[in-house]
């Protein structure tokens, strides 16, 4: 094969780059396998850095942030404690946040991904009239961004009196509703219709297609979803701030702690790791959904 | 195939209920409330978007949210991408993927606060200015008496810091007190003693002191007095009327320290700036003039995970043969990178623009999480000064309505570029 694919035509400024190679022409050839490992570790590094840095001062005394810099634990380890996690874990308030989080997470997580899969099959294999013209409208609220909900979401719920928890689920839900449904649409669609078509000369219900062979078949977008959706809900602020009443999820927790910093990072360092472990062990665990997810929605 | 318009419905009847309600519904009644007052109430026309552009919050806010949409979806696809090509070339891709990728798992928010501490300003507490801090404090050293001060209005702080007495010479001996305050006697040189008041000597000579002018108790300022220390090491130095430096001496541990043999005339003996020259104080990364680049610089580091990974999976569907034929032609890896993987990624590129993009306008929880208090303002951005104008305070729900669809009318471009995009798409199947 030649280089005239279109690619690499090569136009008369690239000629005189092949002829004299010059710094960046050097980046590529005279990188060694050996510079490029050390180069991305570095990179890797520079990557974990500002996370360690702040789990250090999670396990420092309060009176150390005003002092030193946490590199100094590698000179005096002393320093070192673990009284700040012991504090908050006896913190009824940040407890009950943990558990807050959770309550949200879960109904806003699972509720979309049901209607989605639900939606997707129907948007994928039931004929009818204005599916694409619906299908569109959905591509088309993947990028309306929450501002333009809020204000009349949040007259709608009290007068509908719904308050705190259960407006944050219903709110989720819309809002993870447009790309949950792109999603499963897309997933579904790219199934063999033989499959579909098999069940139905068979005589099953739409029904039963759907929770006996689409819910199944779906999984790995299914669980893609419910890993993204979850990560997403649990690590929500805005939606939060609108919308929670008395009971506050983790984030808000931490949010309202950061006026007072530098006084009060002994709470806001270790916050900002016991909220992470959720989303962090979900992200290691099911890592391959989760990039499926991600990748799924974006390079459609 | 017969339609079953019955059947999809009531597969959709959950989702279109829910987006109708919560979606469709409040995005046009938003719009709509767009037009009426402060509650909702008086019809105002187009004030809420005249009176949104007058606020000098709003004006940073669109002047910030224009910076993040010029700079961050260039700088993190860039940065995605050379990541993507690089990790592509190693045996641990996957492992060094997963790092990059960790920080989109957790709250954005709570990103904010670990580039907040990152960025703290002392040198001896944020990381980044300890690292900058290290080739500065080697150039410009800070000077052994940082911080201190003249004890007595006879002596005079230059412009470029020293601090002088004037002293003439004639027939007798000449005496300068150097007399110092707000140095604690920790922060005095190593070796310091008493100090002694200095006797005048004979003609052309200059016997001085330099001391810390305080001591528990009682004190008369400018007198050296028992119980008050020298300040040992210090290089003094005498300078002529015309400002020529004549001669440099040291104090010795009791502050004392002399000129001999001194041409008569007017002189000014003193201490030279560079002693006084406090610490490098570090790059201030959260005021509020770099406070929207460094909130960049994080967003970077949280979004190029995601670049990575989605251009990554691109890389990987590339057909190998264009690649290799290119090499075998000749062409470096840098031509092969510009003008084979980029081309034929770019598709992916766009993607990944765009969405960073959308998210470069919805920017948020990372500016509340970055910004001090004090500095939120000029850290504001249209995303977040809509919900600060419609749900702090009294809240304007108007002025708040029209930020909201000023937002959306920047993000229109996208949704009919995606619209078309799909229909193009669909119709090649």
């Amino acid at each position: 094969m030649t280089l005239g694919a279109g690619a690499v035509r090569p136009r008369t400024a690239d000629k005189k780059a092949a002829a004299r190679p010059g710094i960046a022409g050097g980046i590529g050839s005279r990188m060694s396998k050996g510079a490029i490992h050390i180069v991305l570790i570095v990179i890797a590094l520079f990557w974990l850095i500002p996370g360690f840095g702040l789990l250090i001062h999670s396990l420092r005394p309060l009176e150390a942030f005003g002092e030193s810099g946490w590199w100094t634990v590698f000179t005096e380890p002393s320093q070192l404690t673990l009284q700040n996690y012991a504090n908050l874990l006896g913190d009824a308030d940040l407890v009950g946040s943990f558990f807050t989080t959770l309550v949200i997470a879960i109904p806003s997580t699972l509720l979309p991904v049901l209607f989605a899969a639900a939606a997707g099959y129907a948007l994928a294999w039931i004929p009818f009239r204005g599916r694409d013209a619906l299908f569109l409208i959905i591509i088309a609220l993947l990028v309306v961004p929450l501002q333009m909900a809020l204000i009349p979401a949040f007259s709608l719920f009290r007068t509908l009196g719904i308050s705190g928890i259960p407006s944050i689920w219903l709110f989720h839900t819309a809002f993870g509703l447009p790309f949950a449904i792109f999603l499963m649409r897309n997933y579904y669609a790219a199934l063999p219709g033989s499959l579909i078509e098999a069940a139905r000369i068979d005589g099953a219900s739409e029904g039963a297609i759907f929770f006996r062979i689409m819910l199944p078949l779906g999984f790995p977008a299914i669980a893609a979803l419910l890993i993204f959706q979850f990560t997403w809900t649990w690590n929500d602020l805005l939606v939060a701030l609108v919308f929670a009443g008395e009971q506050r999820p983790i984030t808000l927790f931490l949010r309202d702690r950061l006026g007072e910093f530098s006084t009060g990072i002994d709470v806001i360092a270790p916050g900002v790791f016991i909220a992470a472990t959720l989303p962090l062990l979900v992200f290691f665990f099911f890592q391959r959904y989760f990039e499926a997810g991600l990748l799924g929605g974006s390079v459609k | 195939m017969k339609r079953r318009g019955w059947v999809a419905l009531a597969f959709l009847a959950p989702a279109l209920l829910v987006l109708g309600a919560l979606v469709v519904w409040p995005a046009i009644r938003t719009i709509y409330g767009s037009f009426f007052g402060r509650f909702g109430d008086e019809f105002v026309g187009f004030d809420n978007y005249r009176e949104m552009f007058r606020f000098d919050r709003m004006r940073i806010a669109i002047f910030n949210s224009f910076i993040w949409v010029v700079l961050f979806p260039l700088f993190v696809t860039t940065v995605g991408l050379v990541l993507a090509v690089l990790s592509d070339k190693v045996g641990w891709k996957r492992a060094f993927r997963l790092v990059i990728f960790i920080p989109a798992a957790i709250a954005i928010l709570s990103s904010g606060i670990i580039w907040r501490v990152m960025y703290e300003a002392d040198p001896s507490r944020g990381v980044i200015n300890a690292l900058i801090n290290i080739p500065v404090s080697l150039v410009r050293p800070a000077g052994e008496l940082a911080g201190a001060a003249p004890s007595t209005d006879a002596l005079v702080v230059e412009d470029d810091g020293s601090v002088t007495a004037v002293v003439d010479v004639d027939g007798a001996g000449a005496v300068v007190n150097l007399g110092l305050l707000r140095i604690t006697e920790a922060e005095l040189p190593e070796g310091a003693i008493e100090a002694v008041a200095p006797q005048g000597g004979g003609a052309g000579t200059i016997n001085g002191v330099v001391w810390r002018d305080t001591r528990p108790g009682d004190n008369v300022k400018g007198v050296v007095e028992p119980g008050e220390l020298g300040v040992p090491a210090v290089t003094v130095i005498l300078v002529d009327e015309e400002g020529n430096e004549v001669a440099q001496a040291s104090s010795a541990p009791d502050g004392n320290f002399a000129f001999e043999d001194v041409e008569p005339g007017s002189y000014r003996a003193g201490i030279d700036g560079g002693a006084f020259r406090e610490p490098w104080g570090g790059i201030t990364w959260l005021g509020a003039d770099l406070v929207t680049y460094s909130a960049i610089f994080s967003g970077m580091w949280i979004w190029a995970g995601f670049a990575l990974l989605v251009i990554a999976a691109g890389l990987a569907s590339l057909p190998r043969d264009t690649l290799e034929a290119a090499r075998v032609d000749g062409a470096n890896e840098w031509q092969v990178l510009r003008h084979v993987t980029v081309p034929q990624l770019s598709p992916v590129l766009i993607v990944v623009f765009i969405a960073l993009t959308i998210n470069a306008l919805k920017m948020f929880d990372l500016i509340v999480g970055i910004a001090p208090g004090s500095v939120q303002d000029d850290a504001n951005v249209i995303a977040l000064e809509m919900w600060r104008t419609a749900f702090t305070g009294v809240g304007n729900r108007g002025v708040g309505s029209a930020i909201a669809v000023f937002l959306f009318l920047l993000i229109l471009p996208i949704l009919v570029f995606n619209i078309r995009r799909f229909t193009l798409s669909e119709g090649e199947r």
